[in-house]
């Protein structure tokens, strides 16, 4: 079974029932998926599906076969952080951090849909996602900010077009 | 062993110059003290019981420095607080430096990161060590350049003479150059100098976590990994009666299925093999279990009538107090969940004669000694390193897990093995925060004061943490089990269920009675802040009930009774910038005040707070919350910041959401629909913490001085918001309705 994740396209011998949490941590080794309940109810497991924000945890392998699969380390790197990674570093919006990663992930489905979204429907969309360390506060301020990052460059590009 | 000795002896020959010059510097730091022979006064921090400076600071030739610390990183930013102190008092670059965290191979025994002890032990030993190092390398580098030390400073991890000769660290450091015992003092740099102590550092931690790399002991894969599941009974009664292990057997991937007792596990090849495999050995197991647990809607109740052991742990009453008013209270706490979002993990592998466990422990050498007695070897033979796990608030199943794995492992040697909880794992058998109750009265004189103070304390304890083996899950379910040591209570001054007990106010006339319950019909352990969150919830609650019966303002009414003047700072701060004095209440918002310094010897912290109730649905919500906090030196101003922001929301979600659901048999809060705790929806428009630094004072633990804080002056704004006074955690919408609902 074929997976494109985050641009690229693997080959992937599992079941085809396997959750798709597992096959992107295990499979291809990528750690920013969590596991944090399997039943999605925490959304630690968030990624994007052809850009919309699911739990990955209840999502069968083979449901998402042929569609564009997004987790965090397809946002940018540690040494090029892309604007919701920068803004959560910036905003030092993590302690343990666990739940982050799904947290990045569903603000980014929301502001590719709605780069304006207000402070109360960032709100709205992150309800899913569960902190337990008390983290609220600054997950919403990077949000805020990243989402001012994305305009910006947005206005920067358009300017810089012919 | 003799030639560890003559390697020190040619080193003390080979250093002498040093050693005596070291000695110089100790006796210059101690003229401050008297004259005369007289004992060392004891060591700062954790030096006490690891002294010598290689134990915490090692300098390579090439210049390279190693901080080491046995402390672990639970999220609450401590990597990034130790290397700062290291960085500043060494005169280093923080990015140049590396940190060892909590290892028994590496790192010195430094117990458990609990408590908010990090800074005061890890940190001070660190602050101490590495200006002590700072001081013999300049002692060093004066010999070599033939100058005075006085006119040599350092900068950037050199040494550097007024004619401006220079020497880096890595050239002045010669084999077990800091193998030596530290001193009571240390040269320490004038916090007024400072520029990266008290200076807000980004967390080391963050970009790996934020990006998706290796951050977490669930991201570790190691070569020949096997994934591991355990199949938990189903109640604390339940002992495991038959089970059929063929058809898990046949499943594909499965490698192994292990009975050992009650204790039944699965290994697979790969996770979601193990994970159907455990679902099927769990269809398939059938276990004998008998009602063993109390009525939960009678918790209180039951608790008060355990047998105690009862412990005045202030009593100073004095007869004939002439009272004007007399109040009383009972406030009572469900078990309440540590609800780690990432359930917990461990990797160990057995290579035939030691065991190695990854593991996110919050004690590395309590939890080796733990499972070295589970698998009868001596404590060398068994390795544990700490990797960080999702945020534990205390003793969740990270020491199970270990023990898990470690059984697992013993039986498939040369395998890693990676054990990974499932969320009903981890929400039915973690040790929870104990249920508890406690009764309060007082009298007020006719001038309003508090003249008399009579308190009482109902508590399991707040630590079954491993050094035993009967701490361990998987030794309790072994089929020759290990039994869970029996209880102890926390002595004061820093207690268990009576941390916190002791109010901090100025009291005439009080006792404090700790009843300690040794009997624990449902698993406890220690939960962040222990029962300074119940103590100083009840306190504060009540002390907003008697500043009401004397007419006073609450926030007056406590300052009348501070005479701390630390004390005194915090609450003035937190209530000019809350805006106290002129806050408007209005029907359904209401704002409350709160303080407490943890365990009476920690941070200081006050807390106010606005809340708004909804009448029809009984809905509370924090608004807002104003802190001021003082934690002595502060290392970190947004790791602080951070921390007291965590404990405000957590708290509130503890406080208007949380209590662990059970029936007569089991644990049936066992996720986030029967355990529901904060979302976004209830989160404050703002929260603001405020610090107030005290340069060159030592450092005060910062991680759980909000809890308590937090949950009272929530508690005491619903008051303020509905008129009607709530002693019963959590204040669900159900309470509040049925008292003030349309």
């Amino acid at each position: 079974m074929k997976l494109k994740v985050n641009g690229s396209e693997y080959e992937i011998d599992a079941d085809p029932d396997t959750p798709l949490l597992y096959v992107l941590r295990n499979d291809l080794a990528l750690n920013g998926a969590k596991f944090g309940c399997g039943l999605g109810q925490c959304g630690a497991c968030t990624v994007m599906v052809d850009g919309k924000a699911i739990f990955s945890c209840l999502t069968p392998m083979l449901v998402v076969e042929g569609k564009e699969i997004t987790t965090v380390e397809g946002l940018g790197s540690i040494d090029n952080p892309g604007p919701l990674q920068r803004a959560f570093i910036e905003e030092q919006a993590a302690q343990c951090g666990y739940c982050i990663a799904g947290m990045i992930m569903r603000a980014q489905a929301l502001l590719q849909k709605n780069p304006d979204a207000s402070d109360a429907e960032v709100r709205a969309a992150l309800e899913p996602n569960l902190c337990r360390c008390g983290t609220h506060m600054r997950i919403l301020r990077a949000v805020r900010r990243a989402a001012d990052l994305m305009r910006t460059a947005a206005h920067g590009s358009e300017r810089r077009a012919p | 062993m003799t030639s560890a000795l003559v390697t020190r002896r040619s080193v003390l020959a080979g250093t002498g110059a040093l050693v005596v010059s070291f000695s110089s510097i100790s006796r210059a730091l101690t003229q401050t003290l008297d004259t005369g022979q007289r004992e060392k006064p004891p060591l700062p921090g954790s030096l006490k019981e690891n002294p010598f400076l290689d134990s915490w600071i090692r300098i390579e030739a090439d210049g390279r420095i190693t901080i080491f610390t046995g402390k672990a990183e639970l999220g609450q930013g401590i990597k990034t607080a130790l290397l700062q102190v290291a960085a500043e008092q060494l005169d280093v670059p923080l990015a140049s430096l590396k940190l060892i965290t909590a290892d028994t191979s590496q790192t010195a025994n430094e117990g458990f990161t609990a408590g908010s002890h990090s800074m005061q032990d890890s940190g001070t030993a660190i602050l101490h060590a590495a200006a002590q190092a700072r001081a013999i390398l300049v002692v060093e580098a004066a010999k070599r350049l033939g100058v005075t030390e006085e006119t040599l400073k350092t900068k950037s991890g050199a040494v550097i003479a007024a004619d401006g000769r220079k020497l880096g660290y890595g050239e002045l450091v010669s084999e077990n150059f800091l193998h030596l015992e530290a001193q009571p003092q240390s040269p320490l740099k004038d916090p007024a100098s400072f520029t990266v102590m008290g200076k807000s550092t980004p967390r080391v931690d963050i970009p790996a976590k934020v990006t998706g790399g290796a951050a977490y002991v669930q991201d570790m894969r190691l070569p020949g990994m096997v994934h591991a599941r355990v199949v938990r009974p189903p109640s604390y009664s339940a002992s495991l009666t038959n089970v059929d292990t063929a058809g898990a057997e046949k499943l594909p991937g499965v490698i192994k299925i292990l009975r050992d007792g009650n204790f039944l596990a699965v290994v697979a090849e790969r996770e979601f093999q193990a994970i159907k495999a455990m679902r099927a050995l769990s269809a398939a197991a059938q276990w004998a279990q008998k009602p063993s647990l109390p009525k939960q809607s009678e918790l209180p109740a039951t608790v008060m009538a355990l047998p105690s052991q009862d412990t005045a742990i202030i009593d100073r009453r004095q007869e004939g107090i002439v009272a004007a008013k007399k109040l009383e209270a009972t406030c009572t706490r469900p078990y309440q969940a540590h609800g780690s979002i990432g359930p917990s993990c461990a990797v160990a592998v057995w290579n035939e004669e030691s065991m190695t466990i990854w593991t996110h422990t919050q004690g590395v050498y309590p939890d080796r000694q733990a499972i070295a007695q589970m698998l009868r070897l001596p404590p060398e033979k068994v390795r544990c390193i700490h990797v960080e796990g999702s945020g534990c608030y205390g003793h969740n199943g990270a020491d199970d897990a270990a023990a898990d794995a470690a059984l697992i492992a013993r039986s498939l040697p040369g395998r890693p093995v990676r054990v990974q909880w499932m969320r009903e794992q981890e929400h039915a058998w973690e040790p929870f925060g104990p249920a508890m109750v406690t009764k309060v009265s007082a009298a007020l004189d006719e001038a309003g004061d508090i003249a008399d103070w009579d308190y009482a304390v109902w508590s399991n304890t707040h630590s079954t943490r491993p050094g035993g083996a009967g701490s361990l899950l998987a030794a309790q379910h072994m089929a020759e089990p290990f039994a869970l040591p029996a209880p102890k209570p926390i002595p004061q001054p820093e207690g268990g269920g009576d941390r916190n007990a002791i109010p901090l106010y100025h009291l005439p006339s009080a006792r404090v009675m700790h009843h300690f319950l040794p009997a624990m019909p449902v698993r406890v352990s220690a939960l962040r802040s222990l029962g300074a969150y119940m103590n100083v919830f009840s306190i504060e609650s009540f002390m907003d009930e008697l500043a009401e019966a004397a007419g006073r303002d609450p926030v007056e009414f406590r300052l009348k009774h501070l005479d701390d003047v630390r004390a005194r700072d915090v609450v003035m701060l937190a209530s000019e910038r809350f805006g106290w004095d002129s806050f408007q209440r209005r029907l359904g918002r209401g704002c409350g005040f709160a303080f407490a310094r943890y365990k009476n010897l920690a941070a200081y912290c006050a807390i106010a707070a606005e809340v708004e109730v909804e009448r029809e649905t009984g809905r509370a919500r924090l608004v807002r919350a104003v802190a001021a906090v003082d934690s002595g030196q502060t290392v970190n101003p947004d790791g602080v910041i951070n921390q007291v922001e965590g404990a405000i929301l957590q708290s509130a979600s503890w406080t208007l959401y949380e209590s662990v659901g059970f029936d007569d048999t089991r644990i049936t809060s066992i996720d986030w629909s029967t355990y529901p705790i904060l979302r976004f929806d209830a989160v404050p428009a703002s929260v603001d913490v405020h610090i107030i630094d005290r340069p060159g004072q030592p450092f005060l633990g910062t991680g759980e001085t909000g809890q308590g804080p937090a949950a009272a002056a929530i508690a005491n704004a619903v008051a303020n918001a509905t008129g009607k006074r709530f002693r019963d955690l959590p204040l669900t919408r159900q309470r509040i309705k049925n008292v003030i609902g349309v």
